[in-house]
């Protein structure tokens, strides 16, 4: 045994080397470290600030939950979810909230088919191809900007060239005068939106395989776009599906180019005369986030309590949509990673 | 099958073809952010040509300035473009100012705890709560902000005595730039977390472990060489939270106050409960207006300052974080 046990006890890693013992040393914890005890004040109240700021934005967190979690159960009424707006002066009168919600779960499964292919598309391109060079610093840099710019320039940008008669097609026409808010403008702005988060998860998948997987691939004759799809996109799925979370949690978050693209009723508007999909595509709309919006004191309709309603809607949306991304992040870590 | 071989992975899906094709969707997205900056500097233009510099100088009301210029399309004696934007873009320093510096300072702290000090079952909690906190849409924060904190600010901070003070200038009610402060900066933070903690847990581990095997603590080795180490993440993460937060329109056209006042500093801490409404609020809330001519071109010409700004912030957050590549152990 080490001389003057007492004292042996207070070190925190065993000191020398336990030479012919009869039982085995214990062995040192693995997670052996510092303790705050013997720094000097200082630094303990920067550590104790630490803990203050972790522990506040944990009880900030939860308190949006669980206020939003009270007030929902207090207002949300599921026939809210199937019935549309309708004018009336009190909140009793005044309907559900039904168009918005399946607004926005339109606008999220059509911006989502615009995004992820492109975006994929893009990441492929810069990790696989990226020649000219110069060429692919030009697309990170488009892509980094695109991620910076706010979304009222996306939205204004939607209202010029939305409004031009060569994509009247897209919204409402009405004697030449194309009025350019429609699911499809605000659609295709909101997956500008989401671009920038699957092209940089896809690309961190991509990059995260090794050289040899590719070069296996090569070996055994398959081309770049061969290996391409059957060996790293399958490989990189997690990286995907993490992206198109991301994304689809911005589409979905998104007011300001709802409130300008495609926003000014709470109803659907369908156009008259196309046929079934198209005429409500090409129509105005709304979703939960303009509802909220709308219905907060500050908006245009003025009933708390449905925007309570929303808001927990769109919450639940939201937490939903983080446990799915955390679920494929933790399946995607037991599967194991590649050796290099 | 030599054809099949052909069919399925010959000529049609050659290497040149779809390294060619992806690159044609490169060129078209790189294309559309290109017409996005024409299209909206060209929109933008008769406004600053009409106003020149003075367009971001001071002078007169800017909500009477905005009102004469969308009625001026429809008095037949020619457009108005008038319009002095600095209330607006005072507005949006103080904010984004406020709320950034603020959010630098809890995202550093909470990202040397997440990664150094948070026991496992801490860190558990607090990086999901970090990413929850940003996913969370901006109208949320906004109504909860409405309907919570602009009443509680309005009713309990704001004395009557300070109410009655500004009586003639401006009403304070809740809605003011602490409002949008708090709540752009619980929005702001989550980001520079997610940034900071990457680098700093990519830090090259020798570094660290010289410094303690030196003796140094724990919290100085983590500040003195992590934090120094991961700088040009730190700066790409504040750049990049500035382009966030100036970007923000819906929480602050909510918090913010609807009047465009510049507050003072001068005037004492009275500043920060006075309302103001910052660049891109006023796009959205004016945003009915579009069929003004010259009140397009002035929402423009506001988009066109936002962009350049933000463009200009995230070019410089991305050209710090490639410089970062050499400090880190990847």
């Amino acid at each position: 045994m080490t001389p003057g046990g007492p004292q042996a006890q207070t070190e925190e890693l065993p000191v020398g080397l336990p030479g012919g013992l009869t039982e085995p040393p214990q062995p040192p914890p693995t997670n052996a470290v510092e303790g705050s005890s013997t720094w000097s004040l200082l630094d303990r109240l920067g550590l104790a600030f630490c803990w203050f700021l972790g522990l506040l934005f944990c009880a900030i967190a939860a308190a949006i939950v669980i206020y939003l979690l009270i007030k929902g159960i207090q207002f949300l009424k599921p026939s809210m979810l199937v019935t549309p707006a309708a004018a009336g002066f009190t909140e009793g009168e005044s309907g559900g909230f039904s168009d918005a919600f399946f607004g926005t779960l339109i606008l999220g499964v059509m911006s989502l088919t615009l995004a992820l292919p492109t975006g994929v598309a893009i990441a492929v391109w810069l990790v696989e191809y990226g020649r000219p060079k110069a060429l692919a610093r030009v697309t990170e840099m488009t892509v980094e900007a695109i991620a910076g710019i706010p979304s009222v320039v996306f939205a204004l940008f939607g209202t010029v060239i939305f409004s031009s008669a060569a994509l009247g097609f897209l919204s409402r026409t009405n004697e030449g005068v194309v009025f350019g808010r429609s699911f499809f403008a605000a659609a295709a702005m909101l997956a500008l939106e989401a671009l920038p988060l699957i092209v940089a998860s896809t690309r961190e998948g991509l990059n995260a395989i090794p050289r040899h997987v590719r070069e296996a691939s090569y070996g055994v004759g398959k081309t770049k776009a061969a290996t391409t799809r059957r060996i790293l996109l399958p490989t990189c799925r997690p990286q995907i599906a993490t992206g198109a979370m991301l994304g689809l949690g911005r589409i979905i978050g998104d007011t300001a180019i709802i409130v300008i693209l495609l926003g000014a009723t709470q109803n659907f508007s369908p156009v008259e005369g196309a046929p079934f999909p198209l005429n409500y595509l090409r129509g105005a709309g709304t979703t939960l986030t303009n509802f909220v919006y709308e219905a907060s004191p500050t908006g245009n309709l003025n009933q708390p309590d449905k925007a309570y309603a929303a808001a927990f809607v769109l919450l639940f949306i939201v937490l939903l949509l983080n446990a799915a991304t955390d679920l494929i992040h933790s399946r995607a870590r037991k599967a194991g990673t590649w050796s290099h | 099958m030599e054809e099949e071989f052909q069919s399925q992975y010959g000529p049609r899906w050659s290497d040149q073809r779809v390294g060619r094709l992806l690159g044609a969707l490169v060129c078209a997205v790189v294309a559309l952010l290109l017409a996005l900056i024409v299209v909206v500097f060209i929109q933008g233009w008769p406004s600053f040509a009409h106003n020149g510099l003075a367009w971001f100088g001071p002078g007169g009301n800017v909500d009477e300035q905005l009102n004469v210029i969308s009625q001026s399309a429809e008095t037949g004696a020619g457009y108005v473009y008038t319009f002095h934007a600095w209330p607006l873009i005072w507005s949006t320093i103080l904010i984004a100012g406020g709320s950034v510096i603020l959010s630098l300072g809890a995202a550093l702290f909470i990202s040397v705890f997440l990664v150094e000090f948070a026991p496992t079952w801490m860190a558990r909690i607090l990086a999901p709560v970090v990413r929850f906190l940003a996913s969370v849409p901006s109208v949320i924060y906004g109504l909860l902000g409405v309907l919570v904190l602009v009443p509680f600010i309005g009713n309990h901070l704001i004395s009557e005595s300070q109410k009655a003070s500004v009586a003639g200038v401006i009403s304070l009610t809740g809605y003011s730039l602490m409002a949008a402060v708090v709540v752009l900066t619980i929005m702001v933070a989550p980001l520079m977390v997610s940034i900071f903690t990457d680098a700093l847990s990519s830090v090259k581990p020798g570094w660290l472990e010289g410094s303690l095997a030196l003796g140094v603590n724990r919290w100085r080795t983590i500040w003195k060489i992590g934090v120094r180490a991961a700088r040009p993440a730190i700066v790409a993460g504040t750049v990049l939270a500035c382009a966030r937060a100036i970007g923000e329109s819906v929480m602050l056209a909510m918090l913010s106050g609807s009047t465009a006042f510049a507050p003072n500093p001068i005037d004492g801490l009275i500043f920060v409960f006075e309302p103001s409404r910052p660049l891109a609020p006023t796009i959205v809330k004016s945003s009915d207006q579009l069929s003004s001519p010259p009140a397009k071109a002035t929402l423009f010409a506001i988009a066109a300052f936002l962009l350049f700004s933000a463009a200009i912030f995230s070019l410089t957050g991305w050209a710090a974080r490639r410089s970062m590549n050499k400090y880190l152990a990847r």
